[in-house]
């Protein structure tokens, strides 16, 4: 009996440290996707200003809170704009950055791809 | 056979000129519209978004009060993002202080990360313009009014954010403010 209640406490410890985990990784990850708005060029993961510090603090109570990742940033979106989000949302004004890559993906391809068939020939 | 080597040459330098032509421009053009463009945040500073609903301490009780406790009553608020240690603070107080005589206008202060002693040696020494004092230790109440430092100031009526002043107060932000309120 003493063993299966120690056996119950520590899985039970386990699962509560995993979860406590996945927080922190969705908080790192979430942060680093923020834009500072006081030091530009940094994450608000990597600053360390006041500003920084409360938006991390808020970030973990919302996780806490049981929001998902793109709760909190349509949240943050109404609060700061999109200007705080690292990854540009993809509307009308966004769709060739978002393109432009795949476009030049495919056609360096094409020319891969053709001038390989025509030394084959 | 000579001929034809050629021929390929030209055709590919006939598409290859043009392209790189294109390319070149179409970079240059991207990286001149860059430059001109500000890549500082500039936050918008009229809005009509509604107030955000938080419960915070109000300073040095222990008592907790709600965003739709404090702007209940139909008449103008000012919600003024301050701290002791925040130096434009201190340039922005007289102006306050004058806003404090109007009595279609209340002035709640959120006391932003401060120790509570400080605090109240500031307004000892400047005087106190606020009604009611709500004290964010952690400095998330800030974030939830979209605030990014000290000072911030936010003129509310009726629920709604209708003016947002980043920095300090000046005299033209302060006529605009009264002119407002009329």
């Amino acid at each position: 009996m003493k063993i299966l209640n120690l056996l119950v406490i520590i899985i039970l410890l386990f699962n509560f440290n995993v979860s406590k985990a996945q927080d922190k990784n969705l908080n790192s990850k979430i942060t680093k996707n923020l834009r500072c708005l006081i030091c530009q060029g940094q994450s608000v993961y990597d600053s360390d200003t006041e500003f920084a510090n409360s938006l991390k603090l808020v970030v973990e109570n919302k996780i806490a809170e049981g929001m998902t990742e793109n709760e909190i940033y349509e949240l943050l979106k109404t609060k700061y704009g999109e200007w705080i989000l690292y990854d540009p949302v993809l509307n009308q004004k966004t769709y060739i950055l978002w393109a432009l890559p795949l476009l030049l993906f495919l056609i360096g391809g094409a020319i891969i791809f053709k001038n390989l068939k025509i030394k084959k020939n | 056979m000579d001929f034809l080597v050629f021929l390929k040459k030209n055709m590919k330098n006939k598409i290859l000129i043009p392209f790189t032509a294109i390319s070149f421009l179409f970079i240059f053009f991207i990286l001149y519209e860059g430059l001109n463009r500000s890549n500082v945040y500039t936050p918008e500073t009229v809005t009509n978004k509604k107030i955000p609903k938080f419960k915070v301490k109000v300073f040095d009780s222990e008592k907790e009060i709600t965003s739709k406790e404090i702007f209940e009553n139909d008449i103008h608020y000012l919600l003024n993002i301050w701290a002791s240690w925040c130096i434009p603070c201190r340039d922005e107080h007289p102006y306050l202080m004058e806003l404090k005589r109007n009595k279609k206008l209340e002035i709640v202060g959120l006391n932003y990360k401060d120790k509570i002693k400080n605090a109240k040696n500031f307004l000892d020494e400047l005087n106190n313009p606020y009604t009611l004092i709500l004290s964010d230790v952690d400095g998330t109440v800030a974030i939830e009014w979209g605030a990014y430092g000290v000072p911030e100031t936010f003129l509310i009526y009726n629920g709604k954010i209708i003016k947002k002043i980043i920095g300090p107060m000046n005299e033209k932000l302060f006529k605009e403010i009264e002119k407002a309120i009329k």
